[in-house]
């Protein structure tokens, strides 16, 4: 059923999968330092993997949370422009760092994409990090190694902690109506997904300056703006500019 | 529909093992489907090891409570209200007590409270003519969207089936090996469309099968699934099929996908 996206907000599975597939490309195609790349995965039918079915996958997101235990070398970092100090130390951070995989599916109920997605405890070991200083912001970037695997998968409540001021509030008023557990449709397991009853709604709002055929290659990059923030992740704005 | 439900203090989890194999039982899914699936050769009692230590926490979070197996429940319903109607406005604008209420009589297995409060929900039949008028959902409170006054599009009936699928060349059913592995259930969660066709009058679920497992049903059906979604197998909403057995409580309904097991079940 190849039905038009258009006016209602929703889309068919062709669409999904033309838009999906626009992502995966475009994503590629730009250099997003933060996040890995999207990939397209098949369903399995009987073993076999589907031509006309299947998910787009962002797999292995960190998040450091701040605030973990650092012990400071000697070397005090220099406030001035541009200085890169070099600050060598040894922490173990095990619980601070959640590792998440988002997956966007197509609902057949609901006929928009639905986000799911969970998270792991991982076990990590930060051997060096670099605290980089400019004239308007000074970060810190982790060079990460021995990162482990075998984590343990995240509650609700543990995911709290990583997601944004607005989700937080949201999730206070109602708990699982927000975000709620479901069974993956490809994976046999329950995830978290972001409940999707409201998604054709604002879709309908966001597309609807756009003709036809940009609204259907563009549905994708429009969803994700609004649900990637949902979860904290940041999309960068070079998805949305024309190559 | 009944959920299994194992109050422990110490360890809140619902995973089991059947002896000999072990299986990692989803605890949203109701006993019944789950014991239709799972035992080819049905035992009474299905025997069942209950383990408190050993959790496998890296491939299966920790449960959550009740609280997050209701809601779970209450969005399928949702998602069963929105394929019908086309909103889940019905379910949404239930009162707190019905909501409790509902809540309750699936917890306890007690059929008629959950009649009682999804009749008001009003989830079908469906017309003649097999379309849905979205304006016939009935004044509710705290509705404030104008209902948009003869729309109408084909209605669709909420289907889940879990799949499982059987070594070939098998007489008897309950010579099936046992499933050893969640993932080797295919789970899927797709509305069927009831379209008007010439020379077809009712709708089956064996249509619906077809239609849904195209895969499963060429030259060679191997597959054996489990029932429809409690909310699609009321006796209200979908009156055309004919092919289970009446009085029967259907969420508890194996639909079989083979020829053979079909043909008994339309006849009966």
């Amino acid at each position: 059923m190849g039905s038009s996206s258009a006016c209602d907000g929703t889309l068919s599975l062709d669409e999904f999968n033309a838009s999906a597939k626009a992502l995966v490309t475009k994503w590629r195609g730009i250099d997003v330092d933060a996040l890995p790349d999207w990939e397209w995965r098949p369903c399995r039918k009987m073993g076999v993997p589907s031509e006309t079915e299947g998910f787009v996958a962002l797999e292995g997101v960190y998040r450091i949370r701040a605030g973990s235990q650092i012990e400071e070398s000697s070397d005090d970092p220099v406030p001035d422009d541009d200085v890169v100090g070099h600050d060598t130390s040894v922490q173990s951070s095990r619980d601070n760092v959640h590792l998440y995989d988002f997956h966007i599916v197509y609902s057949f109920s609901y006929k928009v994409p639905v986000l799911y997605f969970q998270g792991l405890q991982a076990g990590m070991h930060i051997s060096e990090h670099y605290w980089i200083f400019t004239s308007s912001a000074s970060f810190l970037i982790a060079n990460v190694c021995n990162l482990s695997l075998g984590g343990q998968l995240l509650t609700l409540d543990e995911i709290k902690k990583d997601l944004p001021p607005h989700s937080l509030q949201l999730l206070n008023e109602s708990k699982w109506t927000f975000i709620t557990r479901e069974e993956h449709p490809h994976l046999s397991r329950p995830w978290f997904t972001l409940h999707p009853c409201g998604t054709s709604d604002w879709m309908k709002l966001l597309l609807h300056k756009l003709g036809d055929k940009d609204r259907s290659l563009q549905y994708l990059p429009a969803w994700l703006s609004v649900a990637g923030q949902a979860v904290g992740l940041k999309i960068p704005l070079k998805l949305y500019c024309s190559s | 529909m009944t959920l299994l439900n194992l109050e422990n203090p110490c360890y809140s989890c619902r995973f089991f093992a059947d002896s000999p194999f072990y299986v990692r039982i989803v605890r949203y899914i109701p006993i019944g489907v789950l014991f239709d699936l799972l035992c080819a050769d049905p035992e009474r009692p299905w025997n069942l090891t209950v383990h408190f230590r050993g959790y496998p926490a890296d491939i299966l979070s920790p449960c959550e409570g009740e609280d997050s197996v209701k809601w779970n429940y209450n969005n399928s319903l949702k998602e069963a209200a929105f394929i019908i109607t086309g909103n889940s406005k019905n379910v949404m604008n239930m009162s707190q007590a019905d909501q409790l209420a509902m809540w309750e009589s699936v917890r306890k297995g007690d059929l008629n409270s959950y009649m009682n409060i999804s009749t008001k929900l009003k989830l079908g039949p469906f017309e003649e003519d097999f379309l849905v008028r979205t304006s016939s959902l009935g004044s509710r409170q705290g509705s404030d969207e104008p209902e948009s006054p003869g729309s109408v599009k084909p209605c669709r009936v909420p289907v889940r089936l879990y799949v499982r699928r059987v070594q070939e060349d098998l007489e008897y059913l309950e010579d099936a090996i046992p499933v050893s592995d969640w993932e080797s259930v295919s789970y899927i969660n797709r509305p069927f469309e009831i379209r008007k066709e010439e020379g077809r009058r009712i709708t089956t679920l064996e249509h619906a099968l077809e239609t849904l497992l195209p895969e499963f049903f060429g030259s060679k059906p191997t597959a054996r699934a489990a029932g429809p979604e409690p909310a699609a197998a009321t006796p209200d909403s979908a009156p055309d099929d004919s092919d289970t057995t009446p009085g029967t409580p259907r969420d508890r309904e194996p639909a079989s996908a083979s020829p053979q097991e079909m043909d008994v079940a339309k006849r009966a």
